[in-house]
């Protein structure tokens, strides 16, 4: 396998684009905050839940946090709406203090929590009921409930034991129960938990949904899938601490700053030239297939032009779109080991610095990823290559 | 479809600190003031207190058992042996049954009343014997109940949706143990009324006319009971606030009742201070005020890590 590197004027050039990047994603949440979390923790029997948690969630946005099982998403939530009280650290949602203005802050939150939490004896319209009356909507809302109902499908079942409904309608139950208030603020604890594909997309458009009207969303997660598309804002957790947050785009400019293109040629050999042309920051070739780095995607028409006339028979040319997934392993490549704070400009720089070697490393899919750690993911290790991005290269 | 497009509002309860914003989504709210709103809401207590009562009538594999230990203990088993009793020929059975009835108290035996023996037996057998160990189930009930309401919520998930309610720790306390009095207390009021009836009818005629409830029954019905009841549910909640299952709130409440249960049975019975009206009010007041303090102390027992099943 040829292994190409940037030099070091590049280096410095992309860790200039990060510190900029890094800034810009600091302006987006200068709207103020619908929740703000600062030096958070928490512990369980001397095991560390929140381990000093930084979290700014911007208002009306869907933000995520993602993160393996036991990185304190859960217990991030429930510091938020003061279900759990913090060891030590401050927080603040809609403004209130979750502690001492609990109540007035619940009832402006809509929470879906991993298990539906729904009472089994009761019917769906029961249910509710005692959600509307807790949150003092009164009992005469009937046209409310089969609305909101109506919404998530679920209203032929509405008089029904909740006993007996479906996994999908449980969770659709759980939702139209979390929304029915009109909450400002509403958390989805892996809302998709053990639906069937199908559910899942609907759930998650739904979800899509709420945040037309401006609600501000929080999700946690460990599946990318689902975050995918959905997130305005994202929030990686590891081990109790934020280690990274910002929109999808800001750190896929900071952690992705440079188009990658997948080539495939007959004689793959004469592929290896460009590897020293200036519009290439990195190159990589495993068997068939060139993974190049450029400087800029414009260049591209150019560079085939070019191999074209050098005798070499393309048979594909992918531009290369990131997925989360994507990001989120080389982010957990280049900040987790670091344990660095969220935005730390030095940390940015030190994870963009080897980027060459990251991306080697990240291309060969020979090699054993830090991701087994996460469960129910399947790293694709950058094979995944969207719609949008092949029809842009057809084009 | 947005809620908007609904036609729903897109205020919240606080609609008034709602400030508009630039980018056309939602105002997010202003900060309150720093006040804490640690207040009790009667309305969210009746709420919960009406949640469980409903999920208790629509669970008949949990009710009518209890529905059949007070018919039971009320109806059958009393008005059995008093049928037995009134109707017997056999004298020599009364005539050892009344001798039985020579343990209590000398100012009970003064108020037997009764022309025969039969009558005298009955009557003693009526008011001393059987409603005292019928007082034994509401205790039961409001003790089943009450043993798995809190520990319930944490076995189904549901302690998570009132852990992210707006309803405060007291509030969720005071409404199940609301919830859990109401069946008990409606078991003494319909089971009395039952077995006064019943009694009344078997026994009134050899009796001198209809007798029950006594006026230290009343005393008993709307006083002691309410309290012992109550003493008991301040117990078993905090236990069920703080075991793992509910078969572990169950069996723990059994011991812990168990004294409460004898001591009212000792009240119902005249054994405890004479059994006059008198000593019942003073035994009613007792309890009472130890429930009083009970229930404070056992509010701090419900806490949301508790709900969540995270508390250390």
């Amino acid at each position: 396998m040829i292994k190409m590197t940037a030099t070091g004027s590049d280096i410095r050039r992309m860790a200039k684009r990060a510190k900029s990047t890094i800034e810009q994603g600091g302006a987006e949440l200068g709207h103020g905050s619908a929740v703000s979390m600062c030096g958070v923790t928490h512990a369980f029997s001397g095991k560390q839940a929140l381990d000093g948690l930084d979290i700014e969630v911007p208002y009306g946005r869907v933000t995520v946090l993602l993160g393996p099982n036991g990185a304190g998403k859960t217990t991030a939530f429930r510091a938020i709406t003061g279900a759990l009280e913090p060891d030590e650290g401050q927080v603040e949602s809609l403004g209130f203090d979750p502690v001492s203005q609990g109540s007035s802050l619940r009832r402006r939150c809509g929470v879906v929590s991993a298990k539906p939490a729904l009472y089994d004896r009761l019917t769906g319209r029961d249910n509710l009921l005692f959600a509307a009356e807790l949150h003092g909507m009164g009992r005469r809302i009937d046209a409310r409930l089969n609305e909101v109902a109506g919404r998530f499908g679920i209203l032929d079942a509405l008089e029904s034991m909740v006993g007996g409904y479906s996994t999908g309608m449980k969770t659709r139950l759980a939702l139209a129960r979390a929304v029915l208030h009109h909450p400002e603020l509403v958390l989805f604890d892996e809302p998709t938990s053990g639906l069937d594909p199908e559910s899942a997309q609907a759930v998650l458009a739904l979800i899509r949904d709420m945040t037309v009207d401006g609600s501000t969303v929080v999700m946690c997660t460990h599946l990318l899938s689902e975050a995918e598309g959905l997130a305005d804002h994202i929030v990686m957790m590891e081990a109790g601490r934020a280690v990274i947050a910002g929109s999808p785009e800001s750190l896929t400019e900071r952690f992705w700053p440079n188009p990658v293109v997948e080539l495939e040629a007959e004689d793959p050999r004469i592929l290896d030239r460009i590897a020293s042309w200036d519009v290439v920051i990195s190159y990589e070739r495993s068997g068939m297939v060139a993974r190049i780095e450029m400087a800029d995607l414009n260049e591209l028409p150019d560079l085939v032009t070019s191999l074209v006339r050098d005798g070499a028979r393309l048979g594909r040319i992918d531009p290369q779109r990131p997925t989360l997934e994507d990001l989120y392993f080389m982010i957990r490549r280049n900040e987790i080991p670091e344990r660095s704070g969220v935005g730390s400009a030095d940390s940015a720089i030190r994870g963009l610095a080897p980027v060459g070697h990251n991306r080697s490393h990240h291309f060969d899919s020979a090699e054993t990823s830090p991701i087994a750690s996460i469960d129910s993911v399947v790293p694709s290790h950058g094979s995944t290559i969207t719609g949008d991005a092949a029809g842009s290269l057809n084009k | 479809m947005s809620f908007d497009s609904l036609g729903l509002p897109a205020s919240t309860p606080n609609s008034g600190r709602i400030a508009t914003q630039s980018h056309g989504r939602r105002g997010r709210t202003e900060r309150p003031a720093r006040s804490s709103d640690a207040g009790f809401s009667w309305s969210r207590m009746l709420v919960i207190t009406r949640n469980e009562l409903r999920q208790l009538i629509k669970s008949k594999d949990y009710w009518i058992p209890l529905v059949a230990l007070g018919s039971l203990f009320f109806v059958f088993i009393p008005g059995f042996l008093m049928l037995i009793i009134t109707k017997s020929a056999n004298t020599a059975v009364v005539q050892q049954a009344s001798q039985a009835l020579s343990v209590l108290p000398d100012a009970a035996v003064a108020k037997i009343r009764g022309t025969t023996p039969q009558g005298r037996t009955a009557y003693a057998l009526a008011v001393y014997l059987f409603a005292p160990v019928a007082c034994v189930v509401p205790l039961t009930i409001s003790t089943a109940v009450g043993a798995a309401s809190l520990v319930g919520e944490r076995e189904r998930g549901t302690g998570e949706f009132l852990a992210h309610s707006p309803a405060s720790a007291r509030e969720i306390y005071t409404g199940k143990l609301i919830a859990s009095l109401v069946p008990g207390y409606l078991t003494t009021l319909v089971g009395f009324a039952l077995y006064s009836l019943m009694v009344n009818v078997f026994v009134g005629p050899s009796a001198g006319g209809w007798f029950f409830p006594t006026i230290e029954w009343l005393v008993m019905m709307f006083w002691v009971i309410p309290g012992f009841l109550l003493l008991t549910l301040s117990l078993v909640l905090r236990l069920s606030a703080r075991v793992r299952s509910t078969a572990a709130a169950q069996q723990a409440s059994g011991l812990i009742t168990l004294p409460v249960i004898g001591i009212s049975y000792a009240q119902a019975s005249g054994t405890l201070l004479g059994g006059s009206q008198y000593s019942g009010l003073i035994v009613g007041a007792v309890v009472w005020t130890i429930a009083t303090i009970s229930i404070i102390r056992g509010v701090r027992s419900v806490t949301r890590n508790r709900l969540l099943g995270v508390a250390q």
